[in-house]
């Protein structure tokens, strides 16, 4: 899991790569509290071979579960 | 196919980037200086000289264009329900950060969309200040993929968010009803050059919902090319160039040279170093001085403290004569240039964080 919260892009996108790159995890879930992260994570998630589901949580915050096509 | 998804994916933030280089180029033939139609760097010094932070009397007017472009973000996020204020990232390393980046700007004269804006009205010193910028995002990558970080946010309430957008609003209507005599107003020189009030409050809302909506970000642009492969913000920095030069070129303001551009220096080394302190202070922060101005409208305060912390960079850099001018580099200038590289260095290795 990547604990984002609290961080303003890029840092959450580059959490995410690190994730990635390190463990090319079939599932991951990325937490994060704004929607700019949410779309860039997103966004970075799509064009690197993941789907992507994304559930609201409650106090603004969102949970990205991230898996490999 | 390829394309068209590009276009589709990132056509907001490309028309932003439009927009804001006609704003530019608008705001000029309506009185703003030129090629410094749209200069957050150049605003924000003006607005602190006339708040007589620093008594540099040809810079002082407070630019009604920062109150349209926090204003303008904070509607838009209320109404997409993005306002969302928050703080606690390290703000006195912020501030710091933001009165460094403001007085390499100043050294170079100009944030990022003026060096862009320069570049579009054919200013050859603007390229030298990109190849400067671009070392400096590439240095400031370097730490961010090192585990850089200034750490995490909390949520803060409705008030504390608003405080910096209000206390802006509260600027600009005692500039309405007092004039020049509560804020120094400049009879001479670039801050007696100004498009007229509303006209200048309607284009820096547009432009600050709009940059809200699309997030566009002259550092991001370089910077997720690189790190990410995204080419969007890119592609907006693009279309501010392509959107002044056209401008430009219609108005018959276009001049391609190093020699007697409005409002710039020939000192190369010193445009090119000012420029990477503001790349690398930038990329730290997480935006271009534009982009602060629209997550401080977004509640964000930690940006609303970079922003004062520019304004008083703006107010130490004409105070300590570091701010150049077209006649060249301050005196002061060269070795304050080099004290906030080494600032941010500092900076930079004291905050990497260990993988967990």
């Amino acid at each position: 899991m990547v604990d984002a919260r609290g961080l303003s892009c890029p840092l959450p996108v580059i959490k995410t790569q690190n994730e990635i790159k390190k463990n090319s995890p079939d599932k991951l879930e990325v937490l994060v509290d704004n929607t700019t992260a949410v779309g860039n994570v997103t966004r970075f998630a799509n064009n690197n071979g993941y789907d992507v589901a994304v559930k609201e949580l409650e106090d603004d915050e969102y949970s990205l579960v991230l898996t490999k096509r | 196919m390829q394309k068209e998804n590009f276009f589709k994916k990132y056509w907001l933030v490309m028309l932003t980037g439009l927009l804001v280089g006609a704003a530019a180029v608008v705001l000029t033939a309506f009185g703003n200086p030129k090629n410094m139609g749209f200069c957050i760097a150049c605003f924000l010094r003006d607005i602190a000289g006339s708040l007589k932070l620093h008594g540099a009397g040809v810079v002082q007017y407070f630019r009604p264009e920062i109150l349209g472009i926090v204003a303008g973000a904070c509607i838009m996020a209320l109404i997409g329900k993005e306002f969302k204020p928050k703080a606690g990232s390290s703000p006195v390393i912020r501030f710091t950060l933001g009165a460094a980046v403001m007085v390499g700007a100043l050294v170079f004269l100009g944030c990022p969309l003026r060096m862009v804006i320069r570049i579009g009205g054919g200013d050859l010193n603007a390229i030298i200040g990109l190849v400067g910028f671009m070392l400096g995002i590439l240095i400031g990558i370097f730490f961010l993929k090192h585990n850089f970080s200034l750490g995490r946010a909390y949520k803060q309430g409705k008030v504390e968010g608003l405080a910096f957008p209000v206390m802006l609003i509260g600027g600009f209507v005692l500039t309405l009803i007092g004039g020049a005599t509560y804020f120094a107003v400049s009879t001479e020189g670039p801050g007696s050059m100004h498009a007229p009030i509303l006209l200048a409050l309607g284009i820096g809302l547009v432009v600050g919902a709009l940059a809200q909506k699309s997030r566009l970000c002259m550092v991001g642009g370089v910077r997720d090319a690189v790190m990410f492969k995204e080419f969007g913000l890119l592609a907006a920095f693009g279309c501010i160039i392509v959107a002044v030069l056209v401008g430009n070129a219609i108005l018959g303001n276009l001049d391609f040279g190093f020699e007697g551009q409005p409002i710039a220096h020939t000192e190369w080394l010193w445009n090119l170093l000012g420029m990477t302190v503001v790349g690398w202070g930038c990329t730290l922060l997480g935006g271009c001085p534009l982009r602060q101005l629209v997550l401080a409208g977004e509640g964000n305060t930690d940006s609303a403290i970079t922003v004062l912390g520019m304004i008083a960079g703006a107010a130490a850099a004409h105070t300590l004569k570091t701010a150049s001018s077209a006649d060249g580099t301050g005196v002061n200038g060269p070795i304050a240039t080099i004290v906030c590289l080494v600032v941010i260095l500092l900076v930079s290795v004291t905050h990497l964080k260990k993988e967990q």
